[in-house]
């Protein structure tokens, strides 16, 4: 048994790994393809991801809504659901607080951030309940419900911050009314990085306990593995798929929050900026572990931080960093036909 | 003058135009979507032909001066990201609709990154027939210029359905996505079927693409498609993997976009992101009415990934 779970967990840091390094390669052949030097370029991504604490800053402050939009994928493919709709639950989340915070403005800043916590991540929420609620008790396919929602949010935000909501003052890029800078958060000492990166950290931790280490967690993963089985053993597989949704869409709506109360003080167009996207490739990247999510999205936060040095010194337009991820994600999802049949594992395995 | 004369009624007139103009991107993806569906494959990475076979249409038409070679082109970068779509999903336990995902953020991704120089300059348009010219009112003659490929579209419908129902290559397509068991025993090339019916797919989604690049809304930019792919992908089940009925939903959805700029167009332009958002809603509503738990719907490929 213990030798299985062995031979498991070296596929499991193998296979991504291999992945990874092929994926590089095959960039490598486009940047020669394309007259760039690759090595050169693979360098400045480094730089410009992990290269100084100044670069670090910029990776941590990418990462932080990378884990929440993750998750937001992550945990509904434990019921077998493939939920894309990060992206508009990041900008209701984002909606949310920012109405919160503007109408609470004037109280206790505690007083606000709570509420603006509790607005973003509930209204998130409830957007990605609902397309698992239309999953189950109607059958729709949860993908294109989710998309077609993270449409609708964009269409929302368009409405809202350029009518009922927008700051008269806010000319060339519509915005709502700023919150304040009261009512925003607060940098964590000696890091210089937001405190939305502690709310990242906590909730992958936090669910990664429940989804792994919980009952809870188990009966969600029995749905997604059989839901016969499920629904024979007398599990409520609508109340699970709808919670676990919520909690799910909670994640992705508190990016928001985070968006709006720590990077750009109020909602705007930058809201739908690709986070809830580039999560979908962070979550498969991380095999939809919770925990696992943490050093990927670091990674893919670096990816993304160094945009802005291969454009100064390569002359790469921004757009490279979403072929890299393209390929990522594509030989990813190649690689998954290799789990169960590497030859030197099987072995392993055979001896058990 | 006519302007004033013709008033509210430049409403339903410019959805008409609009339900034919916008129409022709949903019509030729969802045509190929519902080929690639047929042979029991989803591909979501249609969203990114559409995108790259606009920025290739628009670069080929722009350097070359002949905007049918742009369509060409375009259709071929299609079939390219079919082809490598096919490839991905052909390998055990691999998920045609995560990589359909991938495949979009590829092909927007490579079509950002060649599509810079493009943004600038203006390419040779695809050509319109007035078929509006006897009357004497500007909307009428706007409404009812249509565009060649669209009338190409017109016929693709029809042809498809009949290559579903009376050929032998369609009885194979469709024995494939219903039971690729059964098509082994017949000694039927699963994934060769499958192949060849994304790219094809991918193809007429690449044409689509050139559609809004050249000719509406004519230009290229890295906004220009704003998930009609997607919508392309979720009219297929609405249309019940029905040719024909791709056809009409696609003017349905055509018309549905042309709300926001029709109602403009007359001076109505308060809550004008949100009649944007009529396509998406009207989609949703659709599939919450057709779809149900208790029971498949009628048409659907058995192998078919995304109803289950």
């Amino acid at each position: 048994m213990k030798a299985l779970a062995l031979v498991a967990a070296m596929e499991g840091l193998l296979i991504p790994l291999l992945a990874l390094l092929l994926s590089l390669g095959i960039f490598g052949v486009f940047l020669l393809a394309v007259d760039n030097d690759p090595f050169g370029v693979f360098y400045s991504m480094y730089r410009g991801g992990f290269g100084s604490p100044f670069s670090w800053r910029n990776t941590l402050e990418r990462a932080a809504p990378l884990m929440l939009t993750a998750l937001c994928t992550a945990l509904p493919a434990r019921l077998g659901l493939i939920m894309i709709g990060g992206e508009g639950a990041l900008v209701i989340g984002g909606i949310a607080a920012a109405s919160v915070g503007l109408s609470l403005n004037g109280n206790a800043p505690w007083l606000v951030m709570i509420a603006m916590v509790i607005a973003g991540a509930f209204s998130g929420g409830l957007w990605i309940a609902s397309t698992g609620w239309l999953k189950h008790y109607r059958g729709v396919n949860e993908t294109i419900t989710s998309l077609l929602f993270n449409y609708i949010a964009i269409a929302l935000l368009n409405h809202l911050i350029t009518g009922p909501m927008r700051d008269p003052q806010s000319l060339n890029k519509p915005a709502t009314l700023p919150i304040g800078s009261a009512n925003m958060i607060a940098d964590i000492p000696e890091l210089g990085v937001h405190w939305g990166l502690a709310f990242g950290l906590v909730l992958c931790l936090l669910y990664y306990l429940i989804f792994q280490h919980t009952t809870l967690g188990f009966a969600v993963r029995i749905i997604g593995g059989n839901i016969r089985t499920a629904k024979i053993v007398g599990l409520p597989v609508g109340r699970l798929t709808v919670m676990t949704c919520f909690f799910a869409g909670a994640a992705a709506g508190l990016a928001g929050m985070i968006e709006v109360a720590a990077i750009h003080g109020t909602a705007n167009g930058s809201l739908a900026a690709g986070y809830g996207y580039a999560g979908i490739l962070v979550a498969f990247l991380a095999r939809q572990n919770p925990l696992t999510v943490i050093p990927v999205a670091i990674l893919l936060g670096g990816i993304s931080a160094s945009a802005g040095l291969l454009q100064r010194s390569h002359h790469l337009p921004d757009a490279t960093v979403f072929i890299l991820q393209g390929i990522i994600f594509i030989v990813i999802l190649l690689s998954e036909t290799l789990y169960g049949r590497l030859k030197l594992l099987c072995d392993e395995r055979g001896r058990t | 003058m006519t302007e004033t004369v013709l008033g509210w009624w430049g409403v339903p007139l410019a959805i008409l135009g609009g339900a034919i103009r916008a129409s022709t991107p949903y019509l030729f993806v969802s045509l190929g979507e519902c080929l690639t569906e047929k042979s029991g494959r989803t591909n979501l990475g249609q969203e990114g032909n559409l995108v790259l076979g606009a920025m290739t249409a628009y670069a080929v038409s722009y350097l070359s001066g002949s905007p049918w070679l742009g369509v060409l082109a375009a259709g071929a970068t299609g079939m390219l990201l079919g082809l490598l779509h096919a490839w991905v999903c052909q390998f055990k336990k691999v998920n045609d609709i995560a990589v359909g995902i991938a495949l979009m953020l590829f092909g927007i991704g490579v079509a950002f990154f060649f599509g810079k120089p493009y943004i600038q300059p203006t390419a040779p348009h695809l050509p319109a027939i007035g078929f509006g010219n006897w009357s004497d009112i500007p909307q009428v003659r706007a409404a009812l210029e249509i565009n060649v490929l669209f009338l190409f579209g017109l016929l693709l419908a029809p042809l498809l359905s009949w290559v579903l129902s009376s050929t032998r290559w369609g009885l194979m397509l469709r024995t494939v996505g219903d039971s690729s068991d059964a098509a082994d025993a017949l000694g039927f090339s699963v994934n060769g079927v499958r192949m060849v019916a994304t790219m094809i797919g991918g193809f007429l989604a690449g044409v689509g693409g050139a559609f809004l690049s050249l000719y509406y809304p004519g230009s290229w930019n890295e906004g220009l498609s704003s998930g009609q792919g997607l919508i392309a992908v979720a009219l297929v089940v609405f249309a019940r993997w029905d040719p024909m009925r791709c056809l009409y939903a696609a003017l349905l959805f055509g018309g549905a976009g042309a709300l926001g700029p029709a109602l403009q167009s007359v001076g109505f332009s308060s809550g004008y992101y949100l009649f944007n958002a009529a396509p998406y809603v009207l989609t949703l509503i659709l599939m919450i009415a057709t779809c149900s738990p208790q029971r498949t719907l009628t048409g659907v490929p058995g192998e078919l990934s995304i109803t289950k």
